[in-house]
């Protein structure tokens, strides 16, 4: 098919560069610099989707961020598709595949088009909230149903291939839009020396300057643009980004910036290069330059694919060469909407009338169109449409002065295209992301930023300033300002010139009358995206939804993906009409990032799949793995879990892991526990203070076990401590806390306890840490330790010594988490693997056996020993863990949780207290977080004593045990409780001490 | 994302390398043992939330690990000043 | 009140939609009022409809400062569930949920309570043991709720990463059916279209500037736009504001403001058919009725009443979700926006009388409210009607902080949302 739309001559694209793509299953040809809506205009595409209520057909009507219609399904294959790209928006590159993205069996034969023609009347505004109530059960039916018509494009379906990277910057002044004020304030700030930033939404910077007809400094403008483009280009303190937009204007100017590197070069980025970025940009200074976008007129069946905002009409035939039909009729308020009728005439197309709604409008560009010979008719607006596929005649009304009235019948005049100017909405949208809220202007009948408290200036049309002129003083000002207030100045940056037609004020016309009342003239739609029309306005407001707010949320106006760009301004100038007020008083909603949609990827960046998060590993990680371990998850650690053998089910790698350590040896990595080096001459004081035992009297070479709790008295972590010298302590927290432990103890520290010296350092990376536990674990160290006693009496339980293991030095500590006779060796983590493997070695005669986190869970448990987070949860006290003895209570200092669980509630009788639990079915493993009732026959909701914490097969003991929490448990010794199960089952228990093994603690003392 | 100047670093850096820890000036009592429950309650729990100027406390987790106070807006985020652990806010701001 | 229908729907359409009633009416306020309620969100109006409804008390008026449903309402991730781990909330939570299944009928406005249940995703041992834990006790407490392994879980969402690839696998999750989303601004629509026509009056518009208050008894409030307004009982319902009011009363509460935030993607085809919510890797989704992924992110540490959250919690919660689902990546967020939550330090509500006299105060629902709008306004109707707590209302007295009977959501499981 040929480019019917294509101008001979003219544009911005390259006709030496074609390309073809696809769009609805048809190939079409564009050239290198089309947007995919200039490719499809060019190509008489009218009809590019179907509307979301409605199922209207619909066309494209802008040319740039604020256009609704345009939402296509993009990608070749199924992992490159990407839901609702605006068309607009896209470059064409060669092989580019698209899809409107509703329709059925396509956008121009869509079944669905029939249902919203007949049944769109029973679909107002809120339809949803007043049906489909009843019968309560049939909901989910109809719902089913509602979502099957919802959303635009979908999504992939399978991974995507593509990554995506992020970039910190930082700069002295943020320029935001590369147009005339944008360019201006760029050069100026650069010129002074500033480190600039200029990021521009299109393919290139240029603005509204890259199809205007204006001559700066006596050349066209376009030329002014390379020149200034290039020297930015050229100069180090620039950073020039195209195709990049400000998204997001956060706390203490830090913006972000969507950089869309690949998206015009083909489906998939090429090889080595990231798709897309997203700078985080920390500015002193922001200059907005936002520009603003041209609101249509609202009139009947305005959405008729061949109606058009004026300005993007303009847009198609200078930059992109392309005239989108052949007769036009023009209807605006204002002097805008006059150029697009001038350049369709100099394309060489029918202009049927040029429509001003103002009733005597005298000035340059009246004088020009009379001059061109067109029919100018003022004194009325287009109000209705006719056409369903096409425009196919457009009806004008007569108007009284202020607009509000259809003075006359409608008259019809044949056309195939309707281009309407109802003035400019400023894009306010980043300023308000500030939380500054818009300042409505009469003069210019719009919204400009209201004062905001980030350091950001505004320039050009998003100020309010719409003459060229005026956009490249404000720019150019702007920028020095800028630049000066960043610290630099000096720069001799001439205003450049310009020569252009002068205007007559606009008039505020928002929805041009129809001469029946609006809910019964034809649709007359204000968001497109979310078929919100005039009428669906003004039922809003009839219904009791007053704040604009609401008439927002009931009617969905402004929650497309265009965010209400193009309808926002005139659904609030309706809905004040029709409560009677002014639009200032109205108000506007705010604006929230993003300004126009990002990819998920760009903004997760390179933080996800295997940089989600950091992954852990201990020195001897490459053994483990060796040797076939199963890893756990602990915070970012990946610890061993255990360790199966060929053809070994989990239980039976556990109770293996058990009975060799119980028996004879087993070893288990324990690096990845927490260790905080302590020191300072205040260092034991300090210790007694944050821990709830005594620790007056530990002497070096000694350990001791610690609870450490909030000051709500609730154990928060725990583990052991070492006295490494008179003023030295080594702590350890379990492998989840160590970061908090040691945040905490800087907390009380610095905050509430200077006056004490004492230092605190992690050093959890610093060592490698291997528990060696069982009756042979002596015998094994003997072989590879030279210079330490192990003798059961010269380095006696709860001691610590420093020594030498196969030539590296380290420290033993003789502490136990298994009950067994055990030595904690910790060695440099450099080391770790070294002597891991020296142990194995000489081992093998004891049956060394390596054993996981489930394992230990299973050795501590049968001595009762907690894991805090396992068996605590943040509501419980020592007390309740029967852990009284490690309360000191005579401490002279009332240290962190004493007062905490001396609390009314913590005092009381009957709290859930921690308990060991024996099956009367010994084979019976109760599931972890099941819950204990004394009456399982009681209806429900059930009366519930405690809960389960810990529940493992013991093979040691030949029986299952669980630890839990039994409402006042410690005195219930020997009581039946029952547990009803998910399946239906009761397991019947009873409640028993917590040490299962070795209660006198023999076996860890020899 | 708030820019955050280290009274320690004495540099302005990311939001990112700190965590807020609630309100400032909250001082242990004396005699935890002889406060009520109402007094050890208010210790714990109660705190001032004030919609405007608010004095916190904030840590340079991921850079000199100092905790030191921000004078800061809670509704318009505004940064007023920040000091050092022990120091009083150089002067009194209402928002 | 006009009873709204398809039958209605089709009637009006004849006519142009020119016929419809107001809503609620915009009366002027009357001098005094049997109970004044200041904050007209969902828990609000939900108070007041419940007020007129079980307990006869119409004499009532809602105070909103701006506009109805304009907090926390019409701003959250709309989840509505029960399985709560303690008692105390899994019983109020489940109170709320029954009222929930038969609200559209109740108020004859649809909410869309759409019960396409909740997953709550484990993605390690101790999330598992946290999962089988807080359904053993919904079980019990007669809430539906199921423990689910991966593969049960990948066959509710086949587009997720259930692989053991992940860099936290999804072991398992607890399942609730009954647990869905609901259409949050309808909710407040609903109530207060309801309560309106029993006869309260909803002024909007209305700041209360101070409470007023006689020898330890609140006898009105002064406001902004309307002067003083007598009262006999007055509750307030101020998610986000509760800290100011109290204030005004004269005394703390134990509740700080944070920002909460939220977004969404453009809308898509149906993907997503259930909601799933992680702790571990800190992603809440689900898609809404009109295609958007409606995504929670994490509350913001700092103390904020801006509305606005710092940039690097969305890109957290974006990753997650990119780690979940990372057929999204090509998907693009259209819009994100903050609420401001109250957090009470268990991570549960107060619903509470206070040191004044005839002044009730229900708040701190932190991020959890939406879900519980039926059942606040049910028990704290009952509480301003009776004044005093229901069996129901009794844990979550404000008074539980010096006491020490902390009902602690927080610390048990980490639900947030």
């Amino acid at each position: 098919m040929t480019q019917i739309n294509r101008l001979q001559a003219g544009g911005r694209i390259d006709r030496s560069k074609p390309l073809t793509f696809r769009f609805d299953g048809k190939s079409y040809q564009g050239y290198q610099g089309d947007t995919l809506a200039s490719a499809l205009l060019a190509n008489g595409v009218d009809v590019v989707g179907r509307s979301f209520k409605y199922s209207r057909p619909r066309g494209i009507m802008a040319a740039g961020a604020d256009e609704p219609n345009a939402v296509l399904q993009l990608g070749a294959t199924e992992a490159t598709q990407i839901p609702n790209v605006r068309a607009t928006q896209q470059a064409v590159y060669d092989g580019l595949e698209a899809q409107p993205t509703n329709g059925w069996p396509s956008v121009n034969l869509d079944a669905m088009g029939f249902v919203g023609r007949w049944f769109g009347r029973f679909m107002p505004p809120g339809f949803y909230y007043k049906t489909f109530m009843y019968p309560q059960s049939l909901w989910m039916f109809y719902e089913k149903h509602i979502r099957r018509a919802a959303g635009l494009g979908r999504s992939p379906r399978a991974p995507d291939a593509d990554q995506y990277d992020h970039i910190n910057q930082h700069a002295d002044v943020l320029v935001v839009g590369g147009g005339p004020a944008g360019l201006g304030a760029a050069l100026a700030a650069a010129r002074a020396g500033a480190r600039v930033m200029l990021a521009d939404e299109q393919e290139e910077p240029g603005g509204s300057l890259l199809d205007s007809a204006a001559q700066i400094d006596g050349e066209a403008a376009s030329v002014w643009v390379t020149r200034v483009v290039n020297e930015l280009a050229d100069r180090e303190n620039v950073l020039l980004l195209p195709r990049s937009t400000v998204n997001g204007y956060h706390d203490h100017n830090f913006l972000t910036i969507h950089e869309r590197r690949a998206d015009h070069l083909g489906d998939r980025a090429p090889e080595g290069m990231t798709r897309q970025r997203l700078h985080r940009v920390r500015a002193r200074w922001v200059v907005l330059a936002t520009g603003a976008h041209e609101r249509p007129l609202v009139y009947g069946n305005n959405d008729v694919p061949g109606c058009f905002v004026a300005a993007a009409l303009s847009t198609y035939l200078r930059r992109y060469a392309v005239a989108p039909g052949r007769s036009l009729v023009v209807s605006t308020a204002n002097d805008y909407g006059y150029r697009a009728a001038f350049d369709w005439q100099d394309a060489g197309h029918e202009v049927v009338a040029l429509v001003d709604s103002r009733a005597n409008p005298q000035g340059a560009w009246q004088e020009e169109a009379r001059e061109r010979g067109l029919r100018l008719i003022t004194g009325a607006a287009v109000s209705d449409v006719r056409g369903s596929k096409r425009v196919k005649a457009a009806a004008i009304v007569p108007l009284n002065e202020d607009g509000t009235q259809a003075t006359g019948s409608l008259q019809w005049l044949t056309c195939d295209t309707v281009a309407t100017s109802g003035g400019w909405s400023p894009a306010v949208h980043l300023s308000c992301h500030t939380g500054a809220r818009p300042q409505w202007r009469d003069d210019i009948i719009g919204f400009v930023p209201g004062e905001s408290r980030e350091q950001m200036l505004t320039a050009g049309a998003v100020a309010g300033s719409y003459s060229l002129a005026d956009c490249l003083k404000e720019g150019v000002s702007a920028g020095l300002k800028a630049a000066t207030e960043a610290g630099f100045s000096g720069a001799d940056v001439p205003v450049p010139t310009v020569s252009e037609l002068a205007e007559t004020p606009p008039m505020a016309l928002f929805a041009v009358p129809h001469p029946k009342p609006n809910s019964r003239a034809p649709k007359q739609f204000v968001d497109y995206q979310n078929d919100v029309t005039a009428a669906g306005i003004e039922l809003a407001t009839r219904e009791g939804f007053e704040s604009i707010e609401h008439v927002k949320r009931y009617t969905a106006m402004g929650f497309g993906t265009d965010q209400g760009k193009l309808g926002n301004i005139n659904g609030m100038a309706i809905a004040a009409r029709s409560l009677g007020q002014t639009i200032p008083e109205t108000g506007t909603t705010v604006f929230r990032p993003n300004y126009t949609p990002v990819t998920f990827g760009a903004i997760a960046g390179r933080h996800c799949r295997e940089l989600f998060e950091p992954k852990r590993y201990t020195a001897m990680q490459p053994w483990h793995e060796q040797h076939g371990a199963e890893f756990e998850n602990v915070g970012q650690w990946k610890r061993p879990w255990y360790y199966p053998k060929p053809g070994e089910s989990m239980q039976e790698a556990l109770n293996r892991e058990c009975l060799a350590t119980r028996e004879s040896v087993g070893i288990l990595d324990a690096s990845t526990l927490g260790k905080i080096d302590i020191q300072g001459k205040d260092a034991r004081e300090f210790i007694g203070r944050v821990y709830s035992n005594a620790w007056a009297k530990l002497a070096p070479g000694k350990c001791r076990y610690g609870l450490m709790c909030g000051e709500d008295g609730m154990v928060f972590d725990d583990g052991v401590t070492s006295c490494l010298g008179a003023n030295h302590f080594l702590m350890t927290t379990t492998t989840g806390g160590a970061a908090h432990v040691l945040e905490w103890l800087e907390l009380y520290h610095q905050t509430e306890w200077p006056e004490l010296e004492v230092y605190f350092n992690s050093v959890t990376d610093h060592w490698a840490t291997m528990g060696v536990a069982g009756p042979n674990s002596r015998k094994l160290l003997a072989e590879l330790i030279e210079d330490i006693d192990l003798d059961g009496e010269a380095f006696r339980f709860m001691d610590w010594r420093q020594g030498t293991i196969c030539g590296v030095p380290c420290r033993v500590f003789r502490i136990s988490f298994t009950g067994e006779l055990q030595y904690e060796i910790n060695v440099p983590a450099h080391y770790g693997l070294y002597i891991w493997e020296r142990l194995f070695e000489h081992g093998e005669k004891y049956n060394l056996t390596p054993y996981g986190t489930e394992t230990m869970h299973i050795l501590r448990a049968e001595k009762g020993f907690i894991i805090a987070g396992q068996d605590t949860d943040g509501s419980v006290h020592p007390y309740d863990l029967g852990m009284g003895w490690a309360v000191g209570e005579n401490k002279p200092f009332s240290f962190i949780g004493r007062r905490g669980m001396k609390r009314e509630d913590c005092v009381r009788p009957n709290r859930k207290q921690f308990v060991g639990l024996k099956t009367k079915d010994p084979n019976i493993v109760l599931p972890e977080g099941a819950h204990a009732v004394a009456d399982p026959s009681q209806p429900k909701p059930m009366a519930m004593l405690g809960h389960v914490t810990s529940s493992y097969y013991s093979a040691f003991l030949g029986r299952s045990i669980a630890l839990g929490f039994i409402k006042g448990g410690h005195e219930r010794m020997g009581d039946t409780v029952y547990y009803p199960l998910e399946d239906g089952r009761v397991v019947e228990a009873e409640i028993c001490s917590t040490i299962f093994l070795d209660p006198k603690g023999e076996r860890q003392n020899v | 994302m708030f820019h955050i100047y280290c009274p320690h670093c004495e540099e302005y850096r990311e939001e990112e390398e700190f965590h807020p820890k609630g309100e400032a000036h909250l001082a242990r009592p004396e005699d935890p043992d002889n406060c009520t429950d109402e007094e050890w309650g208010d210790y714990l729990f109660f705190r001032k939330n004030p919609r405007g100027v608010h004095h916190e406390l904030w840590v340079h987790a991921a850079g000199c690990r100092k905790f030191f106070n921000v004078t800061r807006d809670t509704q318009s985020y505004r940064i007023y000043e920040t000091y050092k652990i022990g120091e009083q806010p150089s002067k009194a701001i209402t928002a | 009140m006009q009873k709204y229908s398809g039958f209605g729907l089709f009637k009006h359409a004849l006519n142009h939609h020119e016929n419809w009633q107001r809503v609620w009416r915009n009366p002027k306020p009357k001098p005094h009022y049997d109970v004044i309620i200041v904050g007209g969100g969902g828990h609000g109006l939900a108070t007041a409809y419940y007020l007129a409804k079980v307990h006869g008390i119409t004499n009532v008026a809602v105070l909103e400062k701006g506009y109805l449903g304009g907090g926390n309402t019409g701003r959250n991730t709309t989840i509505v569930r029960s399985n709560y781990l303690w008692d105390e909330s899994a019983h109020l939570y489940e109170h709320a949920l029954k009222l929930w299944e038969g609200l559209s009928q109740e108020l004859n406005y649809n909410v869309m309570f759409s019960q396409r249940g909740v997953l709550n995703l484990g993605h390690t041992l101790q999330d598992m043991r946290d999962i089988q834990r807080r359904v053993s006790a919904n079980r019990l407490n007669g809430i539906d709720s199921e423990v689910l392994d991966t593969q049960q879980v990948q066959d509710l969402v086949p587009i997720m990463d259930c692989s053991p690839n992940a860099r936290y696998p999804v072991l398992g999750s607890s399942w609730q059916p009954r647990a869905g989303v609901a259409r949050h601004d309808a909710v407040a629509w609903g109530y207060a279209r309801a309560a309106d026509a029993l006869g309260v009056d909803m002024l909007q518009q209305c700041e209360v500037t101070d409470l007023l208050i006689e020898d330890g008894t609140v006898t009105g409030v002064e406001t902004r736009q309307h002067g003083t307004i007598k009262a006999g009982k007055v509750g307030c319902v101020v998610a986000g504001n509760s800290g100011v009011l109290a204030q005004m009363a004269g005394f703390r509460l134990p509740i700080e403001s944070h920002p909460l935030q939220a977004l969404v993607s453009e809308p898509i085809k149906p993907v997503l058919d259930t909601v799933v919510m992680s702790n571990q890797v800190h992603g809440y989704i689900s898609q809404s009725d009109k295609g958007d992924l409606v995504i929670g992110a994490g509350i913001d540490g700092y103390n904020g009443y801006g509305q606005r959250g710092s940039y690097p919690t969305i890109e957290h919660t974006v990753q997650a979700i990119v780690e979940m689902f990372p057929i999204f990546s090509r998907v693009r967020m259209n819009r994100q926006w903050g609420g401001i939550v109250d957090t009470c330090p268990d991570a549960c509500p107060i619903i509470s009388a206070t040191p004044v006299e005839n002044l009730f105060f229900n708040c701190g629902w932190g991020t959890g409210g939406f879900k519980a709008t039926p059942g606040s306004g049910h028990v704290f109707a009952e509480m301003l009607a009776r004044g005093e707590a229901s069996e129901l209302a009794k844990p979550f007295s404000m008074f539980r902080f010096h006491d020490g009977a902390l009902i602690d959501e927080h610390g048990a499981a980490g639900v947030a949302h």
